[in-house]
């Protein structure tokens, strides 16, 4: 059980747990009318689901914090829709679905060191660097003469990602992605 | 979160911003001291520290030893309506515990004035004419903007009932259904989002019994009405109680409700002794920090303090 948090301590930044899940609040104001309650204003985010919603809650409202932890991560392999990875302070290892690691699935490769956040000993998440880099297994050859500025096409790279990068890549290139945008950002 | 300020980079200003709130600040005080002057008031300054706040259902104030520190002038304002004073205003710091957000701090500044032999309408015309002078003084174009809204201080105020807006804005009666805990969701939920969408000041007025405060009521019909600008709540004002036996029930009941909480007040006993010479007369409290606010186009209140607690 995390510490009991009254209404008048909320603010933002502070992990809830709410109907048994993790929540941020993303979002904070205190309010109150000259001659009526305190109200405190929340926007929270779903730390599992993503899902945001605004809530108020009145002076007499307590909650508790949620029982989060983030510790350094390291991927090692994928099985079947399973990602493994191993906690590199303790090498337990864990392991986590596509479904719970979203988009995050196109950047990871062996090695890679991610934070890993735990919801009661259980991973919800996990934030990557925000860049990587990875190599194109895959490109057309570029079209010559096509010099427009801006112009770009499809490259594979070696996670399964699909990506618009400019005319030059090239297959074996190492590029240089924004995880945070999933974006191209420059050859290496 | 109706007022998105998109003009200033960080949410705390740098020194030289600060030092143009703080001017236009003090030039909005100034302007408060030549429109009461101008009408006759007489300045006073009361006790700021004194042997037992005003009872209020939801206001926490602090202690100073035995004694507390004010949560608004109110009580020692009237004791001077009793023994006589026909017109007087006070700009004073104000302390209540537990308040701070984008427009609340511990400490603020608190603009009050007192008319004998008048009801809550002449206090009502005192506002707008406040708001239109400090405009003009402060040379502001008008329209002029606050946040991505554009407000007016034109004379030209929006007048609603409590009532009326419960119908429109929330669905429900207040004056059927009396829970002081959905009032005030209701308030900053749907009414002060609706108030917002208009640029001059709208007023509030006439409130069921279950949010009197100190109000005089006909019937069910309580003569108290709130000032708000840009969505923002400004000032609070009615016509006075003058009946005792009303005053120490109100009184009693807030501090039932507060021992309840486990929050033991004393009645301020001292105020009572002169309630029987109590004239007719109304009174207002306007927040001044949240003035000048609005009129320097300030996201919240840090802005325009010199110091904020979590800065010292």
């Amino acid at each position: 059980m995390g510490a009991v948090i009254n209404a008048g301590d909320l603010r933002k930044g502070l992990k809830l747990e709410i109907d048994g899940e993790p929540y941020l609040i993303v979002d904070f104001e205190f309010t109150k009318p000259g001659k009526g309650q305190a109200l405190y204003r929340c926007r929270l985010k779903n730390l599992i689901t993503g899902i945001q919603f605004d809530r108020t809650y009145r002076s007499g409202d307590r909650f508790v914090e949620a029982d989060i932890e983030e510790k350094e991560a390291e991927y090692l392999y994928k099985e079947g829709k399973q990602y493994h990875f191993m906690v590199t302070s303790t090498y337990e290892q864990v392991e986590m679905s596509t479904d719970q690691l979203g988009d995050a699935v196109n950047y990871l490769t062996e090695n890679l060191k991610v934070s890993m956040l735990f919801f009661k000993d259980r991973p919800i998440g996990i934030t990557l660097p925000n860049f990587v880099n990875l190599r194109v297994i895959h490109a057309e050859p570029g079209v010559k003469g096509d010099t427009a500025s801006g112009a770009t096409k499809p490259v594979v790279l070696e996670t399964g990602y699909e990506l618009q990068v400019p005319l030059f890549v090239e297959e074996g290139d190492i590029l240089k992605i924004d995880t945070r945008t999933g974006s191209y950002v420059e050859r290496v | 979160m109706s007022n998105e300020f998109k003009h200033w980079g960080g949410t705390t200003p740098c020194a030289l911003q600060k030092r143009f709130y703080l001017e236009r600040r003090r030039d909005i005080i100034r302007s408060i001291r030549a429109f009461f002057d101008s009408k006759g008031f007489l300045e006073v300054e009361t006790p700021i520290r004194i042997p037992a706040p005003t009872p209020e259902y939801h206001i926490e104030p602090f202690r100073s030893e035995e004694w507390f520190l004010i949560t608004s002038p109110e009580l020692q304002m009237k004791m001077l309506l009793a023994q006589g004073y026909e017109r007087i205003y006070q700009i004073t710091k104000v302390f209540r515990k537990g308040e701070r957000g984008k427009y609340h701090i511990p400490e603020f500044t608190m603009l009050e004035w007192y008319r004998r032999d008048c009801s809550y309408e002449t206090l009502m015309d005192d506002c707008r004419n406040l708001i239109k002078f400090i405009g003009e003084q402060l040379r502001l174009p008008d329209p002029f903007p606050y946040g991505e809204n554009r407000l007016s201080y034109s004379e030209n105020w929006h007048l609603f009932t409590v009532r009326e807006l419960f119908q429109k804005c929330v669905g429900w009666d207040p004056f059927t259904v009396s829970d002081s805990e959905s009032f005030s969701i209701a308030l900053v939920e749907k009414i002060e989002p609706y108030l917002a969408s208009f640029s001059t000041p709208c007023i509030v007025k006439d409130y069921p019994p279950s949010e009197a405060a100190l109000s005089k009521c006909l019937g069910e019909i309580c003569e108290r009405f709130e000032v708000y600008w840009g969505g923002i709540e400004l000032a609070n004002g009615n016509s006075e109680i003058t009946d005792e036996e009303t005053l120490k029930e109100r009184f009693q009941k807030v501090l039932a409700f507060k021992s309840s909480l486990n929050v033991h007040l004393p009645i301020p006993d001292g105020f009572i002794k002169f309630f029987n010479k109590m004239p007719p007369s109304a009174g207002i409290a306007m927040g001044v920090d949240r003035l000048v606010m609005i009129l320097s186009n300030a996201p919240s209140i840090e802005w325009v303090v010199a110091f904020t607690p979590e800065e010292l």
